[in-house]
């Protein structure tokens, strides 16, 4: 059950594998994700649906390593399998409901940060197939960090940025957007998938710009079902949980530094140490767990 | 050694001393052995009309069990529960009996009424060790039947379903089986591996399949498992999972948890030991704001992970809903409980985290709706309990995943699956419902009458197909 087909590093701590799960696989849309646990005394993870084959009944996953559960998870090879995987969990996204005449006259751009590259695939992809070409940036810290960017040529317009400039485009995504629309894009609407401290600036920007902007909302999580309330958030005036009513909300919306705060609750000095280290004093990519 | 049995008083159980019991997860109540479980049965009197069974929401020959007791017929006593319950080491050990069964026992007039449930979980026990199990089925039947959740409602649905032939399911959406026997209901007053599992090997045994990690209405839809996977029946055991808030400033602070979450970390993931990878608070002063048995059970998990404990409560002590040896066992732990009393704001420190809660004081007003008089606040009688952690744990609602994916579903206004009481007949053709689902957080008795009737249903309707 649930066994590892096909294992890949991307970057350091960044792993790609793709697993059976038949059931998943069968229905999952873009945006949805599942929850894994490696072993009968493992934690329950949630991971985004990065990719799926309904034929063979596989889903592709990418997991940053950072804590001691994605650290099991990296360790696991090719042939191992994980204890339970469930989902699809969460709702689809919007983009795959909306009337498809209506979506091709819009304007799309997709920023993606960090492991948050991996969950824009699938919406980027199903939207070629559906005929409409969006914009992609993926924003990474350095050259090394810059993941998939093959396959997402072959599905989007391509823009890349490295914090140290060390490949493609030189800063954050949010000086990327500005830029892009400076060179005199126009989009109606965003759709970020990051760190949320990188959600949050986005928004920022994309609210004095005013782009409607969706944003997918990486919370605690226990047991993907809206059973727990660990996940919850505020959105508007409203107290929305992650996994049942999200993970996509409208960005401009949620309160990030809340939901920021919140993920502070179980941060262990490991996983502070590991995220610091990783971000380096651009904190791009961090998760407000380190500040 | 005979035990000298005072006709009035109950045989003592014995359970461990509240000081130690305080710091560990293990069971509180010891149980009844031999010599003292026949001792207490000597005081049935063997009622003609038996009032103990009307009050049993699934009218177990009680008497008759408990003659069997006296005369030490384990197997003979197991086979009568097991004729009217399916999890009899579970209801022995959490069905609020003063309120059923023993609320009606005519010993109880005048002095303490039969411990029955003492007496059923021993038989429970006894049968299990002596590894006696229930009768399967003898002849198959040429139908699918689909069970969705492992509850009580769950699991005795679709053990009665098995028994009669039929090719049974069961879908849960989390990684194991049990419903909140697992992730609800601690430890310390159900055992998981000692009873909880047992009682699902049973249920196994009698030929139930049970897929874990579907989600309905996720993983897969009712519609398509009758479409395309052939199941020609449904039962929907899926419970009321849903956690309520009070939505009061505050409670989206760090240190602010539904009593779902706490016990799920605690029970299912086993947060409570040390080798475990899933983290849990471990507070040092907590407020539990709520007075069931969910909260029971918050309080008396947050006690055991070293935290001195506060039960706020809007009402008074005698409209505490949980059972009253749980609020019993909580105090003798040393748990304390600010009755009449609601929270108003939860108070946070500069970096989010919970640093006490605001209550008001209540008094009794005129009766409500329910019965029962209606809390009303006392102006200006607000004072700050300092804390480092809330649970809330104010009851719980369906859960709509289920109800919002199964066209022609009906619900009713507390999103509550509308089914008939007597044999779970939803709106939908094929489709029966029971448990928490259909009437609302209630009892582990009731889910399982309700499986009980509803398994009656399927095979009535699945007759009537042939
Ligand atoms: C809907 C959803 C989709 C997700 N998709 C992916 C994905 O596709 N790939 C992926 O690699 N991760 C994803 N995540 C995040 C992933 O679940 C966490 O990284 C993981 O749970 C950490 O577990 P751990 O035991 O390894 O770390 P822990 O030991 O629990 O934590 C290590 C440190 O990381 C911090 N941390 C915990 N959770 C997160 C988080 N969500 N983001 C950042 N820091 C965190 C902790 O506070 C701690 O300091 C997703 C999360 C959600 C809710
Ligand atoms: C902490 C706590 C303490 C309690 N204490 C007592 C007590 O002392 N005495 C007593 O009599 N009662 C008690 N109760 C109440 C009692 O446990 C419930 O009334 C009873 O468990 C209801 O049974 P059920 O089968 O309807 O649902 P549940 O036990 O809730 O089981 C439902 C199952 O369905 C699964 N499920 C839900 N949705 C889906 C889906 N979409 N797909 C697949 N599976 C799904 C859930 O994961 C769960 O496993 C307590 C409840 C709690 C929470
Ligand atoms: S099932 Fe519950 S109510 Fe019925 S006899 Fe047993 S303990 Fe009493
Ligand atoms: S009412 Fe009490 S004494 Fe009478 S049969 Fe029932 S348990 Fe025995
Ligand atoms: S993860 Fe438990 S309610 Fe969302």
């Amino acid at each position: 059950m649930f066994k590892i087909l096909e294992r890949n590093v991307l970057a350091a701590n960044i792993y790609q594998m793709v697993v059976e799960a038949p059931r998943v696989a069968a229905g999952c849309l873009p945006g949805q994700f599942l929850i894994v646990r490696v072993d009968n005394e493992g934690e329950r993870i949630p991971l985004t649906i990065c990719d799926y084959d309904r034929e063979k009944g596989t889903v592709e996953i990418v997991v940053q390593s950072i804590g001691a559960e994605t650290n099991q998870i990296a360790k696991m090879q090719t042939g191992d399998c994980f204890a339970d995987i469930v989902g699809p969990l969460g709702n689809p996204s919007d983009l795959v409901k909306e009337d498809l005449e209506e979506l091709k006259k819009k304007k799309i751009v997709f920023i993606a940060g960090g492991v948050g590259t991996a969950p824009v695939y699938p919406q980027a992809k199903w939207l070629k197939e559906h005929g409409v070409t969006a914009d992609v940036i993926i924003g990474a810290k350095n050259k090394d960090l810059v993941i998939l960017e093959e396959r997402f040529k072959s599905v989007s317009n391509l823009y890349i940025t490295t914090d140290d400039g060390s490949y493609g485009r030189s800063g954050m995504v949010t000086k990327c957007l500005q830029d892009l629309v400076d060179e005199g894009h126009q989009y109606d609407l965003c759709i970020a998938i990051g760190p949320m401290i990188m959600m949050k600036f986005v928004c920022k920007l994309t609210k004095e710009l005013g782009i409607p902007t969706v944003v997918s909302m990486n919370t605690i999580m226990v047991d993907g079902t809206g059973m727990c309330g660990a996940c919850r958030l505020t959105v508007g005036d409203e107290v929305k949980f992650a996994c049942v009513d999200g993970p996509e909300f409208d960005g401009h919306l949620v309160d990030f530094d809340q939901a920021m705060n919140r993920m502070k609750l179980y941060a262990t000095e490991e996983g502070r140490l590991r995220l610091a280290q990783e971000e380096g004093k651009t904190h791009h990519g961090g998760c407000g767990v380190c500040s | 050694m005979a035990i000298e049995v005072d006709v009035l008083k109950r045989v003592p159980v014995r359970e461990q001393e509240p000081k130690v019991r305080a710091t560990n997860f293990e069971e509180v109540c010891l149980g009844y052995n031999k010599e003292e479980a026949e001792a207490e049965a000597t005081r049935c009197l063997n009622c003609n009309n038996p009032q103990c069974q009307k009050g049993c929401p699934v009218a177990i020959d009680i008497p008759a069990f408990i003659q069997e007791v006296k005369v030490g017929n384990i197997e003979g006593a197991y086979q009568i529960i097991s004729k009217s319950s399916a999890l009899p080491a579970v209801c022995g050990r959490v069905c609020p009996q003063e309120s059923q069964c023993e609320g009606k026992c005519i010993r109880g007039f005048k002095g303490d009424p039969v411990s029955i449930g003492k007496l059923e979980r021993y038989v429970a026990d006894t049968a299990r060790q002596m590894g006696i199990k229930p009768n399967g089925a003898t002849e198959k039947r040429n139908h699918k039947v689909a069970v969705i959740g492992s509850g009580p409602s769950g699991l005795t649905a679709a053990g009665d379903l098995a028994k009669m032939g039929y090719d049974v399911t069961i879908f849960e959406a989390l990684h194991e089986a049990g419903g909140v026997l697992v992730y609800g209901i601690p430890e310390f007053r159900l055992p998981k591996d000692a009873v909880v599992k047992k009682e699902i090997e049973n249920v196994k045994s009698l030929g139930v399949k049970i897929e874990t990690d579907v989600v309905i209405g996720r993983s897969v839809t009712i519609d398509s498992l009758m479409k395309d996977e052939g199941f020609d029946a449904v039962f929907i055991g899926s419970g009321a999972g849903l956690p309520r808030f009070m939505h009061i400033p505050g409670e989206q602070a760090m240190g602010v948890f539904s009593a779902n979450e706490f016990l799920t970390r605690s029970n299912l993931m086993k947060a409570f030991r040390e080798d475990s990878t899933t983290p849990i608070m471990h507070p040092k002063k907590a407020v539990i704001v709520g007075g069931g048995n969910v909260a029971m059970d918050a309080a008396r998990t947050a006690l055991r992970l070293g935290a001195e404990v506060h039960v706020v409560y809007r009402r008074s002590e005698e409209e505490l809903p949980a059972r009253k040896e749980e609020v019993e066992h909580a105090k003798q732990e040393g748990i304390i409980f600010d009755l009449l009393t609601n929270p108003v704001e939860i108070l946070a420190d500069e970096n989010g985290w919970v640093k006490g809660c605001r209550c008001i004081r209540m008094e009794l007003g005129e009766p409500d709706e329910s019965g029962r008089r209606s809390p009303v606040e006392v102006a200006g009688s607000e004072f700050d309990i300092e804390c480092d952690c809330v649970i809330m744990s104010l009851g719980t609602s369906p859960n709509p995943l289920i109800s919002s994916t199964t066209e022609g579903l009906e619900i009713n206004r507390r999103k509550c699956i509308v089914a008939e009481e007597g044999n779970g007949q939803t709106s939908k053709k094929g489709v029966f419902a029971g448990g928490d689902a259909v009437t609302g957080a209630a009892t582990v008795i009731l889910a399982m009458g309700a499986g009980r009737a509803a398994a009656q249903g399927i095979d009535e309707y699945l007759k009537s197909l042939d």
